[in-house]
């Protein structure tokens, strides 16, 4: 049974200038799937999912994200972004906010919710990450790891169609590590489409379909978790798991 | 200390005109004050656009009103304003034209400066903010208004207040166009009564007292909103 394409990248190539940081990147996914994306630090991995809603212009190749294209001009960005959950490396919980109104802001001023509706739908995903009792603190007050699941939940708020995870974890002190990871395996089990730049190998082996391994701009390896821990092929991939796994 | 005491008893009947004269100071410094940073944050705006055309604009007016004296912006206004509008309306002005004209023009100056400060308080906010809120779908003007200015004028509002303390002080140089402002009235009451040396000390110690007093203030503010 095959489900429907929801990520489609075809052929994106980007320049800083002279430097080329993706070169011919080509992936598709499909809804429900759960792609790990890995590879050393300035393999393009962290500018490649960030082409995925548009938060880096490219200049060769498109992506399309649930039948939009991303260069086509009649395709609304911030209504394409609105659908994609983004998560990042340091939160980007906005600090001036509350966690409730950090949950609600964008589904108020973007999805034109009413203030009660997304209150309701806020608090009930800040439950779902376990922090229901910090709904009036500020982000500040937080730890690093429960502002990440705030974080998460906030992406939630817009019944996002797909989630891309910019390395979540990489800033985390180890102990808060697993709490960011277990809503993160829960919501893979729930069927979310995610795509994930992490180096989190026993997260990819637990609920990864795919793994996507990149380095300087390219993708090297895209296969099935299956194959990319059993059977390695290229010798840099190797090279890298032999470095991060223990 | 006959001099005092004459002095002093004469304050108590000119109270009424100073007061008049500090009531018109402090409209000056709040209109320009709030104008100036209205106009200085659309400057800032502009000049951090990707827009050439809009950028270019910022950076002129920027560059033009910070290589101007004060003085002469003053001065400039003060001639243009009823011109312009008699030339836009056909009618003759009937407001106080030393007021508004001095309003207008301190407005226009202080947004050059302002401007400066709102562009830096814009680009200390992370860029991730603009990241973030442009990946949950807000428009360029959503994310500035709910997410990066009110971040930004948090941090820069003991800028501003400086800023409106320096204006304070030099809203002294109306003077020029002939406008009762604060020292002005004293000025002219000082020369009536024969009693100009007291009154433009008078007048220097209050300048001192409330600049002084406003920049303790601003300091305390500094430290709060670090924490």
């Amino acid at each position: 049974m095959t489900q429907p394409l929801m990520i489609d990248i075809q052929n994106i190539s980007k320049w800083y200038g002279d430097f080329q940081v993706l070169t011919d990147c080509n992936t598709q996914i499909r809804q429900g799937e759960v792609v790990v994306v890995c590879g050393p630090s300035g393999s393009g991995k962290s500018t490649l999912i960030k082409t995925v809603n548009g938060l880096e212009p490219f200049q060769q190749g498109d992506i399309v994200v649930n039948g939009l294209a991303l260069k086509d001009p009649k395709t609304n960005l911030n209504q394409l972004r609105s659908r994609v959950g983004m998560v990042f490396q340091h939160f980007e919980l906005f600090p001036h906010l509350s966690i409730q109104e950090n949950l609600t802001i964008a589904q108020v001023k973007v999805l034109g919710r009413s203030q009660d509706e997304a209150l309701k739908k806020g608090l009930a995903y800040l439950d779902r990450v376990g922090l229901s009792q910090h709904a009036k603190k500020y982000p500040a007050e937080l730890s690093g790891g429960q502002q990440q699941r705030v974080a998460i939940a906030r992406a939630l708020c817009m019944d996002p169609i797909a989630m891309l995870f910019d390395e979540p974890t990489s800033a985390l002190d180890p102990e808060m590590i697993n709490e960011v990871l277990d809503v993160m395996v829960e919501l893979a089990k729930d069927g979310m489409t995610m795509m994930c730049v992490t180096h989190e190998m026993g997260f990819a082996r637990q609920v990864a379909h795919r793994i996507i391994f990149m380095d300087q701009g390219k993708i090297i390896e895209d296969c099935s978790k299956e194959e990319f821990f059993n059977t390695q092929r290229s010798e840099r991939a190797q090279h890298f798991l032999e470095k991060i796994l223990h | 200390m006959e001099w005092l005491t004459v002095f002093f008893s004469d304050l108590q009947s000119s109270y009424p005109a100073l007061w008049h004269g500090f009531s018109i100071t402090l409209k000056v410094l709040v209109f320009a004050t709030v104008g100036g940073i209205l106009i200085g944050t659309l400057l800032a705006l502009m000049r951090l656009s990707s827009i050439k055309i809009f950028n270019l604009f910022a950076q002129s007016y920027i560059n033009l009103f910070r290589s101007i004296p004060l003085l002469l912006v003053l001065m400039w206004f003060y001639f243009a304003v009823p011109f312009i509008y008699t030339g836009i309306t056909g009618k003759y002005l009937s407001i106080d034209t030393a007021l508004v004209s001095s309003i207008v023009a301190f407005m226009l100056f202080e947004a050059a400066y302002f401007a400066e400060i709102v562009r830096a308080g814009i680009q200390s906010i992370p860029k991730g903010q603009s990241a973030a809120a442009a990946a949950l779908g807000m428009s360029y003007s959503q994310s500035m208004r709910f997410i990066i200015l009110p971040q930004a004028f948090r941090k820069m509002t003991p800028l501003l207040l400086q800023q409106s303390i320096i204006l304070f002080q030099d809203s002294t140089m109306v003077y020029a166009i002939g406008l009762l402002d604060f020292f002005r009235t004293t000025y002219v009451r000082g020369d009536l009564m024969a009693l100009l040396t007291q009154y433009i000390l008078f007048a220097g110690l209050v300048y001192f007292s409330f600049s002084l007093l406003a920049t303790f203030l601003v300091k305390k503010l500094q430290q709060r909103l670090r924490v």
